[in-house]
C-alpha cells in the first residue's frame, strides 16, 4: 500500500487520573481508507476518538493529523486542523434552539463565501443526501433519534471534511436506517475520498464498511488485532477477537 | 462578447481568502479558468483546480459576473482540468446552469471525471430545479396566533392547578407517611438554600439596615428623635423588608436552580423515568424542595432581622452617640411578639411560593437547553412578582383587620 498515513498515532498513552485506560498504543489511518475502532464496553474507544480530534491531550506520545501534531498545535494551527475533520456525535449533537436547516448552515455561513440565498440550496442537497428533505424547518427536539443521527452528519460533512470521525454511527438506529447510513459512508468514501475513522461495535456495519480496523481490548489496555475484519473473523488465533467476531458470550457469563 | 474579449486567454490564478479565519489564518485555494469561443458562437469554459467548499464562494461571484459580462448565448463547460468536485462544485454548476436556462441559453458539461460523475449523480444534478431556497413554514394570521396564545394559557392554568393539587396532595402523603420523606435529599436542599444562602443575605440584611439607620437619622435627627431610628430600622425590618429581601434572593438562588435541575431532568428523560417506575416525580422532586424552603426561608428571615439592628446599632453607635444598651432596649420596646410573627408568616408563604414556582417551572420545560433556559428566567421574575404581590395583599387585610 503505498497511500499516504493521514493519521498517525505513535506510543500514545491515555490516563484519567491514576487510571490507564490506554498503554502505548500506536497506529496509522491511511488517506482515503474507511478504519473501524472496535472493542467491547470500556475498552477505551470514545477516549481514543477524543484523543484524535484533540478533546483530550494524551498523558504522552504523538498524534499527527494530516502530518501536525495535535499536541503541539497552537491556537491557529489547532483550528486549521478542525476545518479538515468533522465528526458525528453519538446523539448528533445538534443546536436545540436552531433548526435542522440553521445547524447545517452554521459552518457554511461562518467559513464559507458562498451567498446566503445560495447556502439553503447547499442545505437542501446535504440533507436530501442524508434523506432528510422537507425537515429543513423542524428543530431537533421534534425528530426521532434515528434523524437526529443523520442530521448531525449532514452538519458533520457541511464543509466535506478529508477526514469523518463517527462515535457509534449505528447506535439506537433500526437496521434499515442503519444500512442506509453505512451505504452512504461507504458512497460518500468513493465519491469524495473522504477518510472515515468510525468508532463501533456492531458487527453487521463492520463488516459491510470497514476496510481495516483495530480491536482494543480492557485487559490490554491497547490493540489486540488490527487488518481486514473478514480475514479476522475467519483467522484470529486471539480468544478474545474470535469471540467478538462470532458474537460468543464470555465463557463467564452464565455457568453452563 | 466582443473578438478581442474572447481571442483572450485568461489564466487566472487566485488566492481566495474564503475561510473566514477564527484568528488569522488564511486558508489559500487555487482554481483556474480559461474561456474561448467555439464555432458556433458559445462559450467554452474550460476549470481547472479544486471545486470545493474554500473555492465556491470565489467561483460564485467570478464566474457569475464573467457571465453577466460575456452573456453566451450557449455555455460549454470542460471539467477535465478539475481535480476535485464536491457538492460545493456542484451549487457552482447549478448556478452557471441556472444563469444559462434564465436568458433561454443552453448549458453542457463535457469531460466529466468520474468523481465528478458519481457526485452529479449521488446529488441528481439533472433533477435538481433552481428553485431558491426551501419554502419556510407559514405564519398563521393575527386571530389564528392569538387563539393558540389562548389556548396556550388555559392550558398552562390547567397544568398549574393540577401541579399546585399534586403538590397538596403530596405534602399530605408525606405528613401521613413520614419515612416516605427523601430526607438525604430534604437535607441537601436545606443546605442549598438555607445554610448557603446564610452569607449573601446577613451581608445584604446588615447593609440595608445601615442605609435605613443611616436614612432615616438625617430626618429624625432635626427633631432630636435620634432614638426612635432603632424602632425604625426593627419595626421596618421584622414586618415587611425581612422578609421580602430574603425571598427575593432565595428566588434568585435556589428558586431558580429548582427550576433549572428539574428542567435539565426534563430533557434527558429523568422524569420519565421516575413516572415509569412508579415514582411520582412531585413527591420525589417537589416535596423535598418546599419542605425544605419552608423550613429554611423564615430561619432565613429571622438572621436577615438580626444583621439588619446590628447595621442600625452599629449607625446609632458611632454616628449618633447612642449606647448600644439604649440602642438594643428601644428595639425590645417597639417590636411586639406579633411583628416578629408576622414576618415569619409571610416568610413562609413566600417560600412555598418559591419552591411551588421554582418546580413548576422545571416541570414545564419542553424541547431543548433554550427551554431550560426561559423556565430559569421566568421561574425568579414569576416569584418576585408573586411575592411583591402577595405582601401588598398582605398589608391591605391587616391595614382593615388589624
Amino acid at each position: 500500500m503505498n497511500r499516504q498515513p493521514i493519521i498517525q498515532v505513535r506510543d500514545l498513552i491515555a490516563r484519567y487520573g491514576d487510571e490507564t485506560i490506554l498503554e502505548g498504543v500506536s497506529f496509522d489511518v491511511y488517506e482515503g481508507e474507511i478504519f473501524v475502532i472496535l472493542g467491547g464496553s470500556g475498552c477505551g474507544k470514545s477516549t481514543l476518538l477524543k484523543h484524535l480530534i484533540g478533546l483530550i491531550r494524551p498523558s504522552s506520545g504523538q498524534i499527527l493529523i494530516d502530518g501536525e501534531d495535535l499536541a503541539l498545535a497552537d491556537s491557529h494551527a489547532y483550528q486549521r486542523l478542525l476545518r479538515k475533520i468533522g465528526i458525528l456525535y453519538q446523539s448528533g449533537a445538534l443546536f436545540g434552539s436552531m433548526t435542522l436547516a440553521e445547524n447545517v448552515a452554521l459552518p457554511i455561513t461562518e467559513y464559507t463565501e458562498v451567498p446566503l440565498d445560495l447556502v439553503s440550496s447547499l442545505v437542501r442537497m446535504k440533507l436530501n443526501l442524508v434523506h432528510l428533505a422537507g425537515y429543513e424547518d423542524y428543530l431537533p427536539s421534534e425528530i426521532s433519534g434515528g434523524m437526529k443521527k443523520r442530521a448531525g452528519l449532514a452538519r458533520a460533512m457541511a464543509l466535506n471534511p478529508k477526514i469523518l470521525f463517527f462515535d457509534e454511527p449505528s447506535a439506537g438506529l433500526d437496521p434499515v436506517t442503519s444500512a442506509g447510513l453505512d451505504n452512504l459512508i461507504l458512497h460518500l468514501n468513493k465519491t469524495l475520498g473522504t477518510t472515515m475513522v468510525i468508532v463501533t461495535h456492531e458487527l453487521q456495519s463492520i463488516l459491510a464498511v470497514a476496510q481495516r480496523v483495530i480491536m482494543l481490548d480492557r485487559g490490554a489496555k491497547g490493540i489486540i488485532a488490527e487488518g481486514d475484519p473478514r480475514h479476522l473473523r475467519e483467522t484470529s488465533r486471539n480468544p478474545l477477537v474470535r469471540r467478538f467476531f462470532n458474537r460468543l458470550p464470555e465463557d463467564s457469563w452464565i455457568p453452563a | 462578447m466582443t473578438k478581442d474579449e474572447a481571442q483572450r486567454c485568461r489564466w487566472t490564478f487566485y488566492e481566495a481568502v474564503n475561510l473566514r479565519p477564527m484568528h488569522t489564518s488564511r486558508s489559500q485555494g487555487t482554481w483556474g479558468f480559461e474561456t474561448s469561443q467555439d464555432r458556433e458562437g458559445g462559450l467554452l469554459l474550460q476549470l481547472s483546480g479544486r471545486m470545493d467548499a474554500v473555492n465556491a464562494g470565489a467561483m460564485l461571484r467570478d464566474l457569475g459576473a464573467l457571465l453577466e459580462r460575456t452573456r453566451p448565448r450557449a455555455l460549454t463547460v470542460d471539467l477535465s482540468g478539475v481535480t476535485y468536485v464536491d457538492d460545493f462544485g456542484v451549487l457552482v454548476l447549478i448556478q452557471m446552469r441556472h444563469r444559462m436556462t434564465a436568458r433561454s441559453g443552453s448549458f453542457s458539461l463535457i469531460h466529466l471525471t468520474d468523481n465528478a460523475k458519481e457526485i452529479l449523480s449521488l446529488l441528481r444534478f439533472d433533477e435538481v430545479t433552481e428553485k431558491p431556497a426551501f419554502t419556510k413554514k407559514p405564519t398563521p394570521n393575527l386571530f389564528v396566533r392569538l387563539g393558540d396564545a389562548t389556548l396556550r394559557h388555559i392550558h398552562e392554568f390547567q397544568f398549574l392547578t393540577s401541579f399546585t393539587g399534586s403538590i397538596f396532595l403530596a405534602l399530605l402523603y408525606v405528613l401521613r407517611h413520614p419515612r416516605s420523606l427523601r430526607k438525604e435529599d430534604t437535607l441537601l436542599a436545606m443546605q442549598r438554600t438555607g445554610v448557603d444562602a446564610l452569607p449573601i443575605v446577613g451581608l445584604i440584611s446588615f447593609l440595608l439596615g445601615l442605609i435605613i439607620a443611616f436614612m432615616s437619622s438625617v430626618q429624625l435627627r432635626q427633631f432630636g428623635a435620634d432614638i426612635y431610628v432603632a424602632s425604625l430600622v426593627s419595626l421596618a425590618m421584622t414586618r415587611e423588608l425581612g422578609p421580602i429581601m430574603t425571598a427575593i434572593i432565595v428566588a434568585g438562588r435556589s428558586g431558580s436552580a429548582y427550576a433549572a435541575e428539574i428542567g435539565t431532568m426534563r430533557i434527558s428523560e429523568e422524569i420519565d423515568a421516575l413516572f415509569t417506575m412508579g415514582l411520582d416525580p412531585t413527591r420525589f422532586l417537589a416535596v423535598p424542595k418546599v419542605i425544605a424552603s419552608l423550613v429554611v426561608v423564615p430561619l432565613l428571615t429571622l438572621f436577615s432581622d438580626l444583621f439588619a439592628v446590628l447595621g442600625g446599632l452599629l449607625v446609632g453607635v458611632l454616628m449618633l452617640d447612642l449606647t448600644a444598651n439604649a440602642y438594643i432596649a428601644q428595639t425590645f420596646v417597639t417590636l411586639t411578639p406579633f411583628d416578629v410573627f408576622l414576618g415569619v408568616f409571610k416568610s413562609v408563604v413566600f417560600a412555598f411560593l418559591i419552591a411551588w414556582i421554582g418546580c413548576f417551572r422545571g416541570f414545564r420545560v419542553r424541547g431543548g437547553a433554550a427551554s431550560v433556559g426561559q423556565a430559569t428566567t421566568s421561574a425568579v421574575v414569576s416569584s418576585i412578582f408573586l411575592i411583591i404581590l402577595t405582601d401588598s395583599l398582605f398589608s391591605v387585610i391587616l391595614r382593615y383587620w388589624g
